[in-house]
């Protein structure tokens, strides 16, 4: 598998304040990345130093084996970018908006209306984009930065703010992406959003990457927070740490009949989070 | 080329929609078809009000739409995803800047019309016309770079183009103005209009024109150098 994103040391100020520090990262050909942190915690400054659109104070990224800080006309063309403050022409219909895009491209009329198609905006293709609700937006956003079917996606907070169906369209979107090959690097503070989405994922506290892995390997590295819960007969639950105490208390609760059900409960990413960095991650 | 040609259809999809920027374009032109018809005085100069209005057009519409439009997709971020997309800026004022222009252009064919300027009349009219509208294009695109949002750009356009287009005006009225306004293009824009047909154009006011376009350009292009387009 090749590397599409790699990232060595990179580090970024601005002014005094520290936002970045000694970043590395690899990701591989058709992998979903999720960089994962709390709001402030630097991954927009991190997606827009990986896309040439910040230079960075030292380190290198290169994409496709590209310097970032020197991307030409068609390297930037097979990356596609969605950020929250790229704005769309909220005068003009959905498809004038890409029009213009496709204009640039020297795509065509048909390549728009496929382009809606794909994100399921079809129907909306004459409303004004400033009508649009914003899970619309989000998918006109994305339509446009699928549109020069790139190899690379680099997804700022696709679904945040999204009620869970829209957001739900936005995963089923993102997943089918991976499924035709592409690369996707997206940022979230939701981790249920990136346990289901991510191959891999990057927490991100404070400038730093403090964990590093698949979803289920980084839950399994902090497996000593397995907790058994019970249900007892009289409707109340306990919760205890799963290991040898528990089994002479269970045996007691089950020997005098109390108990309804029993389970062990994994760490979710999560807690994993909070235990990691003493913060909570929804913002 | 396609670049600018993207910019410029953007524009012209917009047309209809921008109620800012189109009013710009029919304002003047509308108001010279009405006052010309409706208003008669004695021994009021002919066509007054085609000579009053089309300066106060050119001073006004292209620098108000360019200011509007660049900051518009500068404080909207449309603007970044453009440079994202490959468009260089010097593409992007291109597009916009030959839109408006065109419009403009349009205008400026109202007030010929009503104006009945013909032949040699009309051409040094147009000519004349249309350096005043790069011009004010150039002043308009200065502000719009320096500005991050559309409030800030209107709090800049609107004095700048009070002075353009308010000056040659008061100039008819006070001969001190009218010494101080010399140096604007739009006071030159004004008498070489008030001229046709009477007076041929100075050599002075050439220079001072080409002195404001040089200007124009020095400032622009330090600008520019400064700031970019992001
Ligand atoms: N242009 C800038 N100038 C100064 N400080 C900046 C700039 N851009 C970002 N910052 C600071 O850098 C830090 C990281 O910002 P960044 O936007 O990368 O965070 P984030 O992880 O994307 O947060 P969020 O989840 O809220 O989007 C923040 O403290 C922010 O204030
Ligand atoms: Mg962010």
């Amino acid at each position: 598998m090749s590397i599409m994103i790699k990232a060595e040391g990179i580090s970024k100020s601005f002014g005094e304040k520290r936002v970045l520090e000694s970043i590395g990262l690899e990701i591989g050909s058709g992998e979903i990345f999720g960089l994962l942190g709390p709001s402030g915690a630097g991954k927009t400054t991190l997606i827009k130093i990986l896309t040439g659109q910040l230079l960075q104070d030292g380190g290198s990224a290169e994409i496709n084996g590209n310097d970032s800080r020197r991307l030409t006309g068609d390297e930037r063309r097979r990356i596609g970018i969605t950020m929250d403050d790229f704005g769309i022409y909220e005068r003009l219909s959905c498809a004038d908006n890409l029009k213009i895009f496709a204009r640039i491209y020297g795509m065509t009329q048909k390549d728009v209306l496929d382009a809606l198609e794909k994100v399921g905006l079809s129907e909306a293709q004459k409303t004004t984009a400033g009508k649009l609700s914003k899970g619309m937006k989000g998918r006109l956003k994305l339509a446009r930065a699928f549109m020069t079917a790139p190899d690379i996606l680099f997804l700022d907070e696709p679904a945040s703010g999204l009620d869970p169906v829209s957001a739900n369209e936005i995963h089923r979107l993102i997943l089918s992406e991976k499924a035709r090959g592409k690369t996707v690097f997206l940022t979230t503070h939701t981790m249920a959003e990136a346990e289901k989405l991510c191959d891999n994922i990057a927490l991100l506290c404070d400038g730093r990457i403090v964990e590093y892995g698949s979803p289920a390997e980084i839950c399994r590295r902090y497996d000593h927070q397995r907790m058994l819960k019970i249900n007892l007969r009289d409707g109340r639950d306990i919760v205890i740490p799963h290991n040898k105490e528990a089994a002479v208390k269970v045996a007691s609760l089950i020997e005098e009949g109390k108990t309804e059900t029993i389970h062990t409960t994994e760490p979710d990413l999560e807690t994993v989070f909070t235990e990691i960095t003493g913060k909570e991650l929804s913002a | 080329m396609k670049n600018t040609w993207a910019v410029f259809m953007k524009q012209v999809n917009e047309t209809f929609k921008n109620k800012t920027i189109l009013i710009q374009f029919l304002m003047f032109p509308m108001l010279v078809i009405v006052m010309e018809n409706a208003v008669q005085i004695d021994n009021m100069p002919e066509h007054f009000f085609v000579k009053l209005f089309s300066v106060m057009f050119v001073g006004m519409a292209p620098l108000t739409c360019m200011s509007s439009i660049i900051s518009e997709e500068r404080e909207k971020n449309t603007l970044k995803v453009l440079m994202m997309s490959n468009v260089r800026p010097v593409e992007y004022l291109l597009g916009v800047g030959s839109y408006v222009f065109l419009m403009c252009t349009a205008g400026t064919l109202v007030f010929a019309v009503v104006g009945e300027y013909r032949g040699k009349e009309l051409a040094v009219f147009t000519a004349v016309m249309s350096a005043g509208i790069v011009l004010s294009e150039l002043t308009g695109a200065m502000i719009g770079i320096f500005s991050r949002s559309q409030m800030t750009a209107a709090s800049v356009t609107v004095p700048v183009m009070m002075v353009f287009s308010f000056l040659p005006m008061l100039s008819m009225f006070n001969e001190s103005i009218k010494k101080a306004a010399a140096i604007i293009y739009s006071q030159q824009l004004s008498e070489m209009i008030n001229g046709i047909g009477t007076t041929d154009i100075s050599a002075k006011s050439v220079v001072i024109l080409l002195v404001n376009f040089a200007a124009a350009d020095v400032v622009f292009a330090a600008a520019y150098k400064r700031k970019g387009l992001e």
